[in-house]
């Protein structure tokens, strides 16, 4: 019993760090997108990801049954207890490569959040529900910028295959498969990422051709994010930001 | 408020008799509350003076995300980090509701960039203040979208009909912005030594700042004669500072904040408080340039926009190549 | 600026049944750009469940000068409202 809470709470780690650090550094463009339009999207999926991680950490919490929310995980954990893949902690670099980062994340959670509708755990289902939809539009929004930006000019398409060549070594980590996703796959609360890949692959190469963009063959993958074991110099610099006050004021409310 | 001392064009108030047909049709207009539309005839000098007026409370809602952007990334718990974006947001929101008002009096969104960019236009003064912990978030909710909330409800009856339209728009969004900001003063102010210590310390900051919000005393000023008369502007500037002051005072001392002013005191046959006048040079220093974050203000924007062009070039040109594209296959 | 985005009039139809209203404009490269930028900037408060965009500079318009003949001689006509109609309150509403 201990055992399988454990790897639900590890699921759920997982889902609510993505959300939680890539919401964190799309949210760092406030004010400074290259448009007014673009920076209001740009604050609404930030919204969407972070509204999200409130679902996620929340029911983490409540599994996890210490009596923490999802503030204490989101604000007192070190590096090392964060679950998200690398992709999502890759500093925003340009306009450009924060766009590819996302695309390439959302078309994972299009794929992904449509298996979670029929969870055999209601919560993950009900989550999935409300997250689907947000990500259904947030994959349309980042598919069609990349597009644009592919297909644009001279510039914004050497920029753009910069930025896929930069990110694509971050793809294949999340569809690494481990004991916490046979678990999950077992118990029917969410499928091996592993089985997902080629519905992806259809999903990005499609994007990525009008975006006249080639994909690199290489298929080395980085990773030690989701299990924790590794992550990026950037995670520490992004949590000592995000989880400054926390910190410095313990026990303090807000 | 937003937009601080928009000197009208022209010498003052034309009388009746000195006015063409066109002009006192004009007025007639505006003096029977009848909106003026984009097409409709106006005088040069109220269109000039509209461009500049809303042009500069666009600026000012954009170079205004920065402050509180400023602390989006160490918003404390998920819910204020959540509120505060939103709220930062919906000043780009604002910002694009006025500059598209703007546009309907013939100048380009791009213009307006351009001359905010280079100097030529200013934004308001209450932006050039640094954001330095956490409570100032709550200050600039409660104080500066205070006073400029004292400025925009009248601005929703402005003779402009963009303008107008624009304004109501806002002020419907903008009072969640005010409480917002008194919601974290509460908790500050309820909370731990250190965080009273803030919300004091951001009260201290921001006080005098957003008195200057409403611009020196202009009773006497042609150019705010005329803008009244055009009802581009309600109210002078120190009957809005008054009402800010009489509003505020008790909310501070709600919270039990102390404001920096010895000379505040409540003046029975006025009917409101006695306070301190800002100081005024210091004023004129910031709209010189010579304010605590001008440089960064400035600097951030327009790093934004120089790193932004590509992505709009971009856009554009993809856009022109799938039209091309259609009317090939057509 | 040659190389500013168009701007488009955006129009939303609200919750409950009413027709497209025009809520304000914005900036887009294209069609579907604007659709989707007007969804991120003026449905952020639930206000619509239907978007039109048309770009500004193809909307047709009434000339100000003209609006005596256009709209005045509908003044004149109080009989096209139903409050023109005393109607005796022994047969109800109507």
């Amino acid at each position: 019993m201990a055992a399988e809470k454990n790897l639900l709470l590890e699921f759920l780690l997982r889902q609510g760090d993505n959300a939680l650090i890539l919401g964190h550094r799309v949210s760092e463009w406030c004010g400074h997108a290259p448009v007014l339009e673009e920076d209001i999207a740009l604050a609404n999926t930030a919204l969407d990801l972070i509204g999200q991680t409130q679902m996620w950490l929340g029911y983490a919490a409540e599994v996890q049954g210490e009596g923490k929310t999802a503030d204490d995980l989101a604000f007192l954990r070190d590096a090392w207890d964060f679950r998200n893949v690398l992709l999502t902690e890759l500093p925003n670099g340009d306009f450009g490569q924060t766009l590819m980062r996302q695309f390439l994340f959302d078309a994972f959670q299009s794929v992904y959040l449509a298996r979670l509708l029929g969870s055999s755990d209601e919560t993950v289902a009900a989550i999935a529900a409300k997250a689907s939809k947000e990500v259904a539009y947030h994959v349309e929004r980042s598919a069609d910028t990349v597009v644009g930006l592919g297909d644009g000019t001279e510039e914004s398409h050497a920029r753009m295959q910069a930025a896929l060549d930069y990110l694509w070594p971050y793809v294949g980590e999340m569809f690494e498969s481990d004991a916490v996703d046979t678990a999950m796959a077992e118990s029917g609360v969410a499928p091996d990422p592993a089985t997902l890949r080629e519905e992806y692959d259809a999903l990005v190469t499609r994007v990525l051709t009008d975006a006249t963009l080639t994909i690199p063959e290489s298929r080395f993958a980085h990773k030690g994010g989701r299990t924790g074991q590794s992550h990026t110099e950037h995670l520490g610099h992004l949590l000592t930001t995000m989880q400054w006050l926390q910190r410095a004021y313990p026990g303090n409310t807000w | 408020m937003y937009a601080q001392m928009v000197k009208s064009t022209g010498s003052g108030v034309k009388s009746r008799d000195e006015m063409s047909d066109e002009e006192r049709a004009f007025q007639d207009k505006v003096d029977a509350d009848i909106k003026i539309e984009p097409r409709d005839w106006m005088p040069e000098g109220y269109r000039k003076t509209l461009i500049r007026q809303i042009g500069q409370h666009a600026h000012s809602e954009i170079v205004g995300q920065l402050p509180e952007g400023n602390w989006i990334t160490r918003a404390p718990t998920l819910e204020r980090k959540m509120i505060l974006l939103a709220k930062v947001q919906d000043e780009a929101g604002h910002g694009l509701y006025l500059y598209c008002a703007a546009e309907t009096l013939g100048v380009t969104r791009d213009d307006l960039t351009e001359q905010l960019l280079s100097g030529k236009m200013k934004y308001s003064s209450i932006f050039n203040y640094p954001t330095l912990n956490w409570a100032d978030i709550g200050a600039v909710g409660w104080l500066v979208d205070g006073a400029a909330i004292m400025n925009q409800v009248p601005l929703q009856r402005t003779s402009y009909g963009p303008y107008s339209r624009a304004m109501i728009r806002i002020c419907k969004e903008e009072s969640f912005h005010q409480r917002q900001g008194y919601d974290i003063m509460m908790k500050m102010a309820q909370g731990s030594e250190a965080q009273k210590k803030m919300a004091q310390d951001a009260l201290n900051r921001f006080w005098y700042p957003s008195l200057m919000m409403f611009g020196p005393s202009d009773a006497e000023s042609v150019h705010s004669a005329q803008s009244m008369a055009w009802k581009i502007k309600i109210n002078t500037n120190d009957e809005l500072r008054q009402k800010f002051v009489d509003q505020t005072v008790p909310q501070a001392e709600y919270l039990g904040l102390t404001i920096p002013d010895e000379n505040l005191k409540w003046n029975e046959e006025k009917g409101g408080y006695d306070f301190s006048e800002p100081d005024w040079t210091e004023f004129f220093e910031v709209l010189k340039g010579n304010g605590p974050c001008n440089k960064e203000r400035l600097g951030d924007r327009v790093k934004a926009w120089e790193d932004g062009a590509w992505v709009r070039d971009g856009l554009l040109a993809h856009a022109e190549k799938k039209a091309a594209r259609k009317v090939a296959a057509e | 600026m040659k190389n500013e985005w168009p701007l488009w009039e955006i129009f939303i139809r609200g919750q409950h049944g009413m027709s497209h209203r025009h809520v304000g404009s914005l900036h887009a490269p294209d069609a579907e750009m604007a659709i989707k930028n007007a969804r991120d900037v003026y449905t952020r408060r639930n206000e619509g469940v239907s978007i039109w965009v048309v770009e500004a500079r193809h909307i047709a318009a009434t000339v100000p000068g003209e609006k005596g003949p256009l709209f005045e001689p509908s003044e004149s006509k109080v009989y096209r409202h139903p409050t023109f109609f005393d109607i005796p309150d022994e047969v109800g509403h109507m």
